[in-house]
């Protein structure tokens, strides 16, 4: 059994899960073996996802765990497949998911059922994504996730559930039809939709800025970038728990895959010739939604903003082009994945209990609930970006690359981590420390074994990751050094030959 | 008759099964009391002996060239046999409950699916013209067969004056097309008619007249939506689907295999149909409250997604055609099937407002039709995305890029009043729930569901068949 699909089990395994919701009844044992069918199928996903990282050779940069099948009768194949790039974001969206049933435990109560299948569903389009190797393929994966994700913020999302979904889908919509586009564009140039062929095809200079834009408005959308960031507080703020943490840790760093994977070594010429475009856009994103997290009443929308921010220094990274901008870039989406999933759990679990997000709603948090407080300070020092935890690695590594490329950025944006030392710090203080005076927290309740086994994890890789990044490193080090050469040399080709002229 | 005149005919046997057919029905309908679910057993029996035959006959041209069988014929045939046959078993319970049932309703179905073949096969102006008027008459008394209701005979009669003026218009440019070319053949116009001229372009202009009032694209689709509202539901459901088949096909075909000389001019106009049509479709349906309307709204949107295929004028732009009525069928029969389904104990609903929480009062109910609606919006991985991304692929090789975006912009738009429909069956409040869904329309339901989710899974043989059929055109 050397030779089993594993990326094709690990994509499509949760399916399997949804057959056995769809046979369950609508009752309460149906919603009771709905949460157990649920979590063992991402639990089991996940360990399968782990054949992966075992089998997974790191010194090489090509795509790994290839399957490829006709599929579209010439139009495209069925070709799936991982890289360095591609795998630490399939493991995080592997490893997030049982979290995410677990934290839905109690917090859903109706229709659960529907929830758990919306879920799977989801994770099977976000693996799918992250590992299509065919453009037709990926982009089915990449829209299909808007499908549950509309519905998860929906149906139990919260008061302004149905503005903040309409605005999610149709705003992801409208910048991904024109990426559809700019596929169909570059199939009839290049003649295929193969990701692999493609990333090796140099399409003509005049056409790279058009492809380009098209690809960056759904990517830049997706990430998101500031200016078309607003539907992302909303969907933070009305989706329930675990859709927040989904959407933070998994759908946002679709964008920033997409970047990699298409803008940056499929359009070279036109990647360098907008990264002064893309720096301006990261460093207002950084610095101007890092002041409109401090002004927020709302805890979730206050971490939300500090996602965009904290988005600015992945694409920052990405587009200096450098081993350390991107590998940066990259470490700073794994561990964005994890920080900012547990913040949002964070909040999830005050929620849960007082049903409020409001930040005046708490104070004094820590008398009651001192784990929790621990378990929450942790995670707003990883958000802040300290040393020693993940948060710094990533951001220290995107800020070094882009220095070698632009002191400018890559000082303003500088400033970007005191500003979240900011707001985040004062966030922790508003809702931990002080006297715990509200007649309603009185008799607040502190983490239970289950909200203790969903954080564990999340601590344990935060402070591993941030002590020693080696691991995902080292995965993505033979592709980004790949990747990066390739795009030096297309360029240096570009230039010689104008030299020659 | 002779054995040589006798066995050039096979090539029209599926019309002759038909026609033969419906002439015994009808003798079996006027002669036997209680008869009707006989006649509509007998018609769908009918349909599909007919697909068969279309499938299985050889390519050739008869009469002259003016009926032709080719893949492109035989593809949108069993395409046409198809909706129709939906159409009659969606029928079988409304009109039996609305007390409307009547024999003569499949006959005319069958007579004008007839008109239909024709029309698909037609190799000439005439052939044209005949299959095109035996498909409508038999949709004019369709449209009023409630005879007793108001809006009923109000939607027959407008189509009627409507698609009497536009018959003449149509009539007009077949007659300025021969002016001045010589010739009512395909062939021979395409011959003719060197390097065009304005005569010829007068002609085609009136011809396209004719046609757009038959696929109901802008600016000739004022009458879609009061026949949609007003005709039962039924019937609605059958002028969704296969005349709208037909009357693309032979749009393809005229336009592909006559007018070669001046595809420049008739790209021009067809680009400016498809991009109204694609916005009206998108911005009027907002505001609808009744789904029936909102359908024919939805459905002038989809002419115009189906006719960027034919504004490429290429056969990978025929071939997005093709796919797209395909699937177009497949949405249209399952959503109608639905539609058919909102009836409360007092009578059929069709206000969107009574789909109300059906997530919870009938979850496969509404799941099937957010499915489906979803797939009308073209969001992968369902069938419906994969419509827009073959037309889409045939505009962006034509060079067509200020439609392409235009268009799929006018999805998103389009997607916003799909997703209200799906907002008001899964976020809002449960409203009185639906009588049990008889067996027939979960049956198609079912179908057409499934198709349009599994769609994905094995896409390639319906691309290839539209693929070989695109290319007979060419």
């Amino acid at each position: 059994m050397a030779n089993w699909p594993v990326l094709s089990v690990t994509t499509f395994l949760p399916l399997i899960g949804v057959l056995f919701l769809v046979m369950l009844k609508a009752d309460e044992a149906g919603a009771r073996n709905a949460r157990w069918i649920a979590f063992w199928t991402t639990l089991i996903t996940f360990l399968v996802s782990l054949q992966l990282v075992w089998r997974f050779d790191p010194s090489s940069p090509e795509f790994q765990f290839v399957e490829k099948r006709p599929w579209l009768a010439g139009f495209g194949t069925y070709h799936m497949g991982v890289d360095g790039i591609s795998l630490p974001l399939v493991i995080l969206t592997t490893a997030i998911m049982p979290l995410c049933i677990a934290a839905s435990w109690r917090a859903i109560q109706v229709r659960v059922r529907e929830y758990m299948i919306a879920f799977l569903a989801l994770e099977t389009l976000m693996i799918g994504t992250f590992s299509a190797l065919d453009l037709v393929l990926f982009y089915l994966f990449f829209e299909g996730g808007l499908i549950p994700m509309f519905l998860i913020i929906g149906v139990w999302g919260g008061p302004r559930r149905v503005y903040a979904s309409f605005k999610f889908f149709l705003y992801t919509l409208a910048g991904s039809v024109l990426m559809l586009l700019a596929i169909m564009a570059m199939y009839w140039q290049s003649g295929t939709t193969d990701i692999t062929v493609l990333l090796r095809h140099a399409f003509p200079r005049e056409m790279q800025p058009w492809l380009w834009i098209a690809f960056f408005a759904s990517f830049a959308v997706k990430m998101p970038m500031w200016p078309v960031h607003t539907w992302l507080p909303d969907a933070h703020v009305e989706a329930p728990t675990a859709g927040s943490v989904v959407l933070a840790a998994i759908l946002l760093k679709m964008g920033g895959y997409g970047f990699l994977r298409f803008s940056l070594p499929m359009f070279p010429f036109a990647s360098n010739d907008f990264a002064p475009f893309v720096f301006a856009l990261s460093v207002i994103a950084i610095i101007y939604t890092s002041l409109v997290a401090m002004v927020q009443e709302d805890m979730k929308k206050l971490i939300a903003y500090s996602s965009v921010a904290h988005m600015g220094f992945v694409t920052m990274g990405i587009f200096a082009a450098t081993s350390q901008g991107v590998a940066g870039g990259i470490f700073q989406m794994v561990s964005h994945g994890i920080v900012s999933a547990a913040l949002f759990l964070c909040v999830g679990v005050v929620y849960d209990r007082i049903h409020s997000r409001e930040i005046s709603s708490y104070g004094g948090l820590v008398n009651r609930m001192p784990i929790y407080a621990a378990v929450f300070m942790v995670f707003t020092l990883a958000n802040v970006g300290l040393p020693g935890t993940s948060g710094f690695v990533g951001e220290f590594l995107a800020l070094l690359g882009t220095f070698k490329v632009n002191v400018t950025v890559a000082t303003l944006a500088t400033f970007g981590v005191i500003l979240s030392a900011c707001y985040a710090l004062w966030l922790y203080r508003k809702v931990i420390f002080g006297k715990l005076e509200k007649p309603s927290l009185a008799s607040i309740t502190d983490l239970g074994w289950r909200e203790t086994a969903i954080f564990a994890p999340l601590i344990v890789l935060t402070l591993l990751f941030g002590f020693y990044p080696k691991p995902v490193l080292d995965m993505s080090a033979a592709s980004v050094t790949a990747l990066l050469d390739n795009y030096q040399k297309a360029l240096g080709a570009a230039k010689s030959a104008a030299l020659a002229k | 008759m002779n054995a040589v005149a006798l066995s050039s005919m096979t090539q029209a046997l599926p019309e002759i099964v038909l026609a033969a057919g419906a002439m015994g029905l009808l003798m079996l309908g006027a002669y036997r009391e209680r008869s009707t679910q006989a006649v509509n057993l007998g018609a769908i029996m009918l349909l599909v002996a007919a697909a068969v035959i279309a499938a299985s006959i050889p390519n050739g041209r008869i009469f002259g060239g003016s009926f032709i069988v080719d893949d492109f014929a035989r593809y949108l045939k069993i395409l046409v046999y198809i909706g129709s046959g939906a159409a009659i078993i969606l029928s079988l319970t409304y009109l039996a409950a609305e007390k409307q049932e009547k024999f003569e309703y499949s006959i005319l179905i069958l007579l004008s699916t007839v008109g239909m073949g024709m029309l698909i096969s037609a190799g000439d102006l005439i052939a044209l013209y005949l299959g095109l008027e035996l498909m409508s008459l038999a949709l004019y008394v369709v449209a009023a067969s409630n005879r007793d209701s108001v809006q009923s005979t109000e939607a027959g009669l407008k189509y009627f004056v409507l698609g009497a003026l536009s018959s003449g218009m149509l009539l007009y440019g077949c007659s300025l097309i021969y002016g001045f070319t010589g010739n009512v053949s395909f062939v021979g116009i395409a011959k003719a008619s060197g390097q065009g001229g304005i005569g010829l372009i007068f002609g085609l202009v009136f011809l396209f007249a004719g046609f757009c009032f038959k696929v109901s694209a802008v600016p000739f689709h004022m009458w879609t939506p009061d026949v949609y509202e007003g005709a039962p539901t039924p019937v609605t459901a059958f002028f969704a689907a296969a005349p709208k088949i037909a009357a693309m096909a032979i749009f393809a075909r005229a336009t592909i295999s006559a007018f070669p000389a001046i595809t420049l001019q008739w790209q021009q106009i067809v680009v400016f149909v498809s991009i109204a049509s694609m916005a009206l479709g998108a911005f009027a349906a907002i505001g609808q409250h009744n789904i029936k309307r909102l359908m024919a709204y939805s459905s002038i949107g989809h002419m115009g997604f189906a006719l960027v295929g034919l504004a490429a004028g290429t056969a990978e732009g025929i071939q997005g055609v093709l796919v797209y009525m395909a699937i177009y069928l497949a949405m249209t029969v399952g959503t109608f099937a639905v539609i058919l389904s909102m009836r409360r104990s007092d009578g059929m609903v069709e206000e969107i407002r009574d789909l109300a929480g059906l997530a919870r009062t009938n979850p496969p109910l509404a799941f099937f039709l957010a499915l489906l609606l979803f797939s009308l919006a073209g969001i992968p991985p369902l069938a419906g995305f994969f419509a827009k991304y073959y037309v889409f692929l045939g505009a962006i090789k034509a060079g067509l890029y200020g439609l392409a975006v235009i268009g799929v912009l006018a999805s998103v738009v389009g997607a916003y009043y799909y997703l209200l429909i799906i907002k008001t069956m899964y976020f809002d409040e449960p409203a009185e729930a639906f009588s049990p869904v008889p067996f027939e329309l979960k049956a198609m339901l079912g179908i057409a569901g499934l198709f349009n989710l599994l769609y994905f899974v094995y896409p390639a043989p319906l691309i290839v068949a539209a693929g070989i059929a695109a290319k007979s055109l060419f």
